[in-house]
């Protein structure tokens, strides 16, 4: 079973989301994410400043076995990109949740991510997919 | 070891040198380059085992059973190579004109009129040199469609979730807005989805029917019509015609265009990177945005049609008149098999994968779609054995290499978790097929008793399991000389 911590929310397309508590907000994809997709050779990330409403494609995260979109979690412009991923996009397979991190973004609306789902519902949700 | 590796300075092969050096008086200086090119330098026995050696080394359907699903790795019977080789074919230029070349330029119009039979299309070019062209130009055609039409607002192409991903990408090309519509738990297009996202933007859709799941859409007419009526266009994608060959035509399943991968239904080599064909055939109102040339007859003489008689064609995708040895080859291919023949392609290759289905499910694996008939392929999935076993399907896939058979496509589609797509094709034996269900049988239970083995393989082959990773983040594509001059 893969880890899903309980102080993050996410998405059904598999993207985690923390809030920072400073008017932003910190996206990746969930361990359950990585292990589909398997070994990452490519991440690429969006602009610093580009806007994205919810559910747009904005990053894309390249593995051995396909390139799968990552979507905007909700409405919002991108404050900062991990640039880390561009040598070494091995760390979203390591650490998806610490220093695999995609980028952060600040929120349009700042109570966002309330209409995202909770650790639970995320767990929900995975079983369900599995069958 | 690269042909590169084994020259030696000075090393020729002099029987196998022209009798003189082509003057090159007339190149300007300018043109000329100051360095000899760096070319390996071998005797010819040297040439001989070298290419011998790879040639040995091949994993191809003449050797091995070539399972790999959505390519249509059947075998090409050697009759149709036969006229494809002709020498008169082979050293014929490109530029002869018509009135000598009308037995090349009859079969070419033959070819034409079969494609149209087969797909219940009204016209065809056969000029796109594989499927991505193919796709290219319909989707070029789509836009000159509606353009003509002083449509302009059709900028969006649906595509299906479980397309090829050459269909958003040719999309793409052609200038339009993919629009991605689900599959819905029994592996059809999802009419809610499909009926919320047509609108007065949809140009077309582009389908593969049956679908890379392996299963017919069976709502495909329910479709035609939601995409007509809402003033968009049926595009075919044809890799997957072999299923349906001699029983059901694409036109009367309501598209209005056809791309057909020659090298897959129509039995030329494939798989090595090319050549290809992927001719492209229309209904009436699409005809002259047809890519040229075409071979026209008039009922005396086979003539070229090109942007003179067809002032609203598309243009031209490729040198002259596509891959005229591909072409010939397909034509021998429908001229051997006929109607009837057809039939029996499209009957064996679904009886061969639904045997093959049935006999995985009683050895125990999961069909992902086990309520579904399949049509020429069909897909298991190891999610289960991923779980309890914790081999993946790419262990299973390398290890089938070990036992002499070639993998099934691996993690496509996307779909279905740790997924096999598996074409076993008409030509294959049923003493094949049982050996292949033997072969995943063995596999399972080497999972079972000494999974690390599996995690390792292959184990008997040339290469062992390759870093992937590194594949893809630092390819190493080109030989380069060292800097001091000598052969490495």
């Amino acid at each position: 079973m893969s880890e899903i911590p309980t102080d993050l929310r996410y998405t059904k397309t598999h993207e985690w989301v923390r809030d920072e508590g400073d008017g932003t907000l910190t996206v990746g994809i969930t361990d359950h994410a990585q292990e589909q997709l398997g070994d990452m050779v490519f991440v690429e990330l969006p602009e610093i400043g580009a806007g994205f409403a919810a559910g747009d494609a904005c990053a894309v995260v390249e593995s051995v076995k396909a390139a799968s979109d990552v979507y905007a979690p909700v409405d919002g412009e991108v404050t900062e990109v991990n640039e880390a991923l561009a040598d070494s996009p091995e760390l979203v397979n390591q650490d998806p949740y610490g220093d695999g991190w995609l980028f952060k973004m600040k929120p349009a609306e700042t109570d966002a991510v309330e209409a995202l789902l909770d650790a639970e519902a995320y767990a929900d949700y995975l079983e369900e997919e599995a069958h | 070891m690269l042909i590169f590796e084994h020259s030696r300075p000075g090393r020729r092969a002099r029987a196998q040198a022209p009798a003189a050096e082509a003057p090159v008086d007339d190149l300007p200086a300018e043109q000329l380059r100051d360095t000899p090119p760096p070319l390996p330098e071998v005797s010819e026995l040297e040439a001989v085992r070298h290419y011998t050696r790879l040639s040995q080394k091949n994993f191809s359907v003449d050797t091995h059973f070539y399972p790999l699903g959505s390519c249509t790795m059947k075998y090409n019977p050697r009759g149709c190579h036969r006229v494809a080789m002709l020498p008169e074919v082979l050293e014929r230029h490109p530029r002869v004109p018509a009135a000598f070349a009308q037995g090349i330029l009859a079969c070419l119009h033959e070819l034409q009129e079969i494609l149209c039979r087969v797909t219940g299309m009204h016209a065809f070019s056969l000029t796109p040199a594989a499927g991505a062209q193919g796709e290219f130009a319909g989707v070029a055609m789509i836009r000159a469609y509606h353009h003509a039409r002083g449509d302009r607002e059709r900028d969006e192409i649906l595509v299906p979730d479980a397309a090829h991903g050459t269909n958003p990408a040719s999309a793409a090309m052609g200038g339009f807005r993919v629009r991605e519509i689900p599959t819905d738990a029994e592996g059809d297009v999802d009419l809610t989805a499909l009926r919320a996202a047509v609108g007065p933007r949809t140009a077309g859709i582009m389908l593969t029917n049956p679908s890379t799941l392996g299963v017919f859409e069976r709502r495909i007419g329910e479709i035609a019509r939601i995409v007509h009526e809402a003033g968009g266009l049926l595009y075919y994608d044809g890799a997957n015609l072999n299923a349906i060959l001699g029983r059901v035509r694409p036109g009367d399943m309501g598209f209005d265009i056809v791309h057909l991968n020659l090298h897959k239904t129509f039995s030329t080599p494939h798989g090595g990177g090319g050549p290809g064909a992927g001719p492209v055939g229309v209904c009436e109102r699409l005809e002259p945005y047809l890519p040229v040339p075409r071979v026209g007859f008039d009922g005396d003489t086979y003539y070229w049609i090109t942007e003179r008689e067809r002032p609203e064609t598309i243009g031209r995708l490729s040198a002259f008149a596509g891959n005229l040895g591909v072409l010939l080859r397909a034509w021998a291919y429908a001229r051997m098999l006929g109607a009837e023949g057809m039939r029996r392609v499209g009957d064996f290759a679904t009886l061969n994968a639904n045997y093959l289905a049935t006999r995985l499910k009683e050895a125990g694996f999961d069909l992902a779609y086990p309520g579904r008939r399949a049509t020429h392929e069909f897909i298991v999935t190891l999610k289960r054995q991923k779980k309890e076993l914790g081999v993946t399907a790419m262990d299973f896939a390398k290890r089938m290499l070990d036992y002499g058979v070639h993998a099934p496509t691996t993690y496509f589609p996307l779909l279905v978790p740790e997924c096999l797509l598996i074409e076993p094709t008409e030509t294959e034996t049923r003493e094949t097929l049982d050996r292949f269900v033997e072969v995943m049988r063995r596999i399972r239970e080497e999972a079972e008793q000494d999974p690390e083995r599996l995690r390792q393989a292959p184990h008997g082959l040339p290469v062992r399991r390759l870093d992937e990773v590194r594949a893809a983040r630092e390819p190493d594509l080109a030989w380069k000389p060292r800097p001091d001059g000598e052969a490495a």
